[in-house]
C-alpha cells in the first residue's frame, strides 16, 4: 500500500487541566476528503493544529510523505482556522499577495481570486466584507500555494444558509481538483455532502471511523420512526419497542417496519404525525457519544 | 527568504501609510512639542555673568576678579568642554589662574565684551584667547531632544503594540502556518518600521528646522547613521517587549516603564550635567541618552565619527543583543 499523505500516530495533548487529545492514531489517503466530527471540546481543533504543525504535541507524531513535518510541509498545506484576523488596512487582493508573497509555489493572486469568486471584491477593504466574503478571502489565502492538502476548521460555523452552500460549491470544486482536504465541522449535512471518509471524535478519542455510508450501514440496519413527543402516549412507553427521547420527538428504531407499526395501530397512538427516515450522521453522533452534535 | 521579508514589509507599510490618523499624530505631535517647549523654556532666568573657572589662583588670596558680585564662577575641569559651552555663549568668559592668568573670550558674544572690561579692570596684563560663536538658543539644544523622544515612542509603541495585535488577532499565528520564519518576520517588522521612522525623522528635521532656522554643526551622513542606529536600538528594544506577551495592560506597563525613565532621565529636556552621579549612570544605560548625546555633539558642536564612536558601538551591539533575545522568546500564539 502506498504511503498514505497524513499519518497521525497516538497523537497526545495534556493541559496542565485537561487532556485534550488522548492517544488519536489515523491516516489520510492522497486525494480525498477527511472529516473530523465531534462536540465542542472534544479535541477535534486541537488535533487539526497538531496536524497543521503550529501546536506541538505532548506525544506521538504526524507525518506527512512519510517524513515527519517540515519545510516542504509548510510549502504544501494551506490552512483555514477557525478563526482569522487578517492586517488591517489591506485590500482583497493585497491580502492574498501578501500570503502569496510567503510560498515559493503557487497559484496567479488573479487565478486565485477568480476560482473563490473575488475578483469584484479585489479592491475592497478586507474589513468590510460580510461574513460569507470574509470566509471565501480566507480559503483563497489557504489556497494560494495551491496546495497539497487544505485544512478546513469549522469553515461554515456563523455563514447564512446560502453562504455555506455557496461555500460548500466551492469545497466541491476544490475536491474535483484531487486535493486532499480535512475538514473539522458541526454540520451533519457538511460532512455528509464532502467527506470521503469520517472520524468521530468524543473526550479527546476516535470513537469510529469510516466512509459516512458504511458506518451508518454497520452501525443501523434499522429505519426510524419519528412522533411529536406530545402526541405520543405516556403508555405506549411500556410496548416493547426501541425509544429514544430526542428533542421535542420520540424516535423508534426498528427492522421490522410493518410489525412496529400494526403495535402503534393497536396501542391506539396517532399515526398522522409520523415520519419514517433512513438514519443519518446526526442519529450516529447520538448514538456513539450520547450527545446531540450541535450545541 | 528575501521574497517572504518583502512580502510582510510591504503589507506593513501599506498598512501604516493608510492609517492616515497615526501617521497625522506622529508628525504633527513633536511640531507642537517644540514650539510649545520654545515658549516655555525660552529665557530660563540665569545669573548676569556666568564664568568658568579652569584652576583658581595658586595664592591663598582670592584674585581681585573673584570678588565681583552678580558673577557666577563654575570650577570645570575640561578644557575642551568648556570651550565648547564658551562657543555656544553658555558662559560668558573662560579663565584659567595656575600660571599668570589667561582668559578665553567669545567676540561674538555681548555679555563676553562687558565681563571681558571687568576682568582687564582687575588684571590689565591677563593673557587673552579670543574664540567665535554663536549662542545656542535652548530650542537648538532642545530639538535633537525631540526628534529622540518621538523616535523612541515610535520605535516602543509602534512596533510593541503591533506585534501584539498581530499575537492577539491571530494574524500571528496564521503567518505561523506558512514557511515564514520568526527571523524573517522580526526583520520585515523592524525595516518596516525603521524606514518610516527614517522618513519621518528627516521631514520633521527639515520642517521644524526650517521654522526655528537650525542647521547642524556636523556631517548630514554621520547624522543619518546615528539615526539608524538609533532607531535600531530602541525598534529592537520594543520587540523584546513584545516578543512573548499577549495582554495589552502588561506589555502597556512595561513600555511606560521603559519610556518615562527614558522620557526624564535621557537629557531631552535638560542636560543630565548637574544631577546624581548615580542618575547619570542610570541615564547611560537608556539607548536614546546615548543618541542624544551623539547627536547633540554632531549638530551642535560638529563632532565626526572617532568622537562619536562609543556612542556608535554602544547602540549597535545593544541593537544586537535585544533581538537575539527577541527572537530567542518569540511567541507566535497566546500561550
Amino acid at each position: 500500500m502506498s504511503t498514505p499523505l497524513l499519518e497521525v500516530r497516538n497523537l497526545v495533548k495534556q493541559y496542565p487541566s485537561a487532556t485534550a487529545v488522548d492517544g488519536v492514531s489515523f491516516s489520510v489517503p492522497e486525494g480525498i476528503c477527511f472529516g473530523l466530527l465531534g462536540p465542542n471540546g472534544a479535541g477535534k481543533t486541537t488535533t487539526v493544529e497538531i496536524m497543521e504543525g503550529i501546536l506541538p504535541p505532548t506525544a506521538g507524531e504526524v507525518r506527512y510523505r512519510g517524513e515527519p513535518l517540515g519545510a516542504r510541509f509548510r510549502e504544501d498545506a494551506g490552512i483555514l482556522f477557525q478563526k482569522t484576523a487578517l492586517q488591517d488596512h489591506l485590500t482583497v487582493r493585497q491580502s492574498v499577495a501578501l500570503f502569496r508573497g510567503l510560498y515559493t509555489h503557487g497559484l496567479d493572486v488573479d487565478e486565485v481570486l477568480r476560482v473563490c469568486a473575488l475578483e469584484k471584491l479585489a479592491r475592497r477593504d478586507a474589513r468590510k466584507l460580510s461574513g460569507g466574503q470574509q470566509q471565501r478571502l480566507l480559503l483563497a489565502i489557504a489556497l494560494v500555494n495551491d496546495p497539497a492538502v487544505l485544512f478546513l476548521d469549522e469553515p461554515t460555523t456563523g455563514l447564512d444558509p446560502q453562504a455555506r452552500r455557496n461555500f460548500w460549491e466551492l469545497v466541491e470544486s476544490i475536491k474535483a481538483r484531487r486535493k486532499t482536504i480535512i475538514l473539522t465541522t458541526h454540520y451533519m449535512e457538511e460532512a455528509e455532502l464532502l467527506c470521503d471518509e469520517i472520524a468521530i471524535m468524543d473526550r479527546g478519542r476516535i470513537v469510529a471511523q469510516g466512509p459516512p455510508h458504511r458506518l451508518l450501514r454497520e452501525h443501523f440496519a434499522e429505519v426510524l420512526l419519528e412522533l411529536p413527543r406530545a402526541e405520543f402516549p405516556e403508555a405506549a412507553r411500556a410496548l416493547p419497542l426501541q425509544l429514544i427521547d430526542s428533542r421535542d420527538r420520540v424516535e423508534i428504531t426498528t427492522h421490522d417496519l410493518e410489525a412496529t407499526l400494526r403495535t402503534l395501530l393497536e396501542a391506539h397512538v396517532p399515526l398522522t404525525n409520523l415520519r419514517v427516515r433512513p438514519p443519518n450522521l446526526e442519529d450516529l453522533f447520538l448514538e456513539l457519544t450520547g450527545k446531540e452534535l450541535r450545541p | 527568504m528575501i521574497r517572504r521579508l518583502l512580502s510582510v514589509y510591504h503589507a506593513r507599510n501599506l498598512e501604516f501609510l493608510r492609517d492616515r490618523g497615526t501617521m497625522l499624530f506622529s508628525l504633527l505631535l513633536p511640531i507642537m512639542l517644540v514650539i510649545g517647549m520654545g515658549f516655555v523654556f525660552g529665557g530660563p532666568p540665569r545669573p548676569l555673568f556666568k564664568v568658568g573657572v579652569l584652576a583658581p589662583p595658586a595664592a591663598a588670596h582670592a584674585h581681585p576678579f573673584l570678588e565681583e558680585r552678580y558673577v557666577q564662577f563654575v570650577p570645570m575641569s575640561d578644557r575642551s568642554a568648556a570651550l565648547a559651552k564658551l562657543t555656544h555663549q553658555q558662559i560668558d568668559l573662560l579663565a584659567d589662574f595656575s600660571a599668570g592668568t589667561r582668559y578665553w573670550v567669545n567676540t561674538d558674544s555681548p555679555k563676553g565684551y562687558v565681563i571681558e572690561r571687568l576682568l582687564l579692570a582687575a588684571e590689565p596684563g591677563a593673557q587673552r584667547e579670543p574664540v567665535t560663536g554663536k549662542a545656542l538658543r535652548y530650542i537648538d539644544w532642545l530639538f535633537p531632544g525631540i526628534l529622540g523622544m518621538n523616535m523612541m515612542f515610535s520605535c516602543l509603541f509602534g512596533v510593541g503594540y503591533v506585534v501584539l495585535r498581530y499575537r492577539k488577532s491571530g494574524f500571528l499565528k496564521r503567518l505561523h502556518a506558512t514557511p515564514l520564519t520568526a527571523f524573517e518576520f522580526l526583520s520585515a517588522q523592524v525595516l518596516s518600521r525603521l524606514s518610516l521612522i527614517l522618513f519621518v525623522t528627516l521631514v520633521l528635521y527639515l520642517g521644524i528646522g526650517a521654522i526655528i532656522g537650525f542647521h547642524s554643526a556636523g556631517s548630514p551622513a554621520l547624522l543619518a547613521l546615528l539615526a539608524v542606529l538609533g532607531a535600531l536600538s530602541m525598534i529592537a528594544l520594543g520587540l523584546t517587549v513584545a516578543a512573548r506577551f499577549s495582554s495589552e495592560e502588561l506589555v502597556g506597563g512595561i513600555l511606560n516603564l521603559l519610556t518615562w525613565p527614558m522620557m526624564l532621565l535621557s537629557g531631552i529636556w535638560f542636560s543630565l550635567e548637574g544631577s546624581p552621579r548615580w542618575v547619570q549612570w542610570v541615564a547611560y544605560v537608556f539607548p536614546l541618552t546615548q543618541l542624544l548625546d551623539a547627536a547633540r555633539d554632531v549638530m551642535l558642536d560638529g563632532a565626526g565619527v572617532a568622537q562619536i564612536a562609543p556612542q556608535l558601538v554602544y547602540l549597535a551591539a545593544t541593537t544586537l543583543v535585544f533581538l537575539a533575545f527577541g527572537a530567542w522568546s518569540f511567541r507566535w500564539r497566546i500561550d
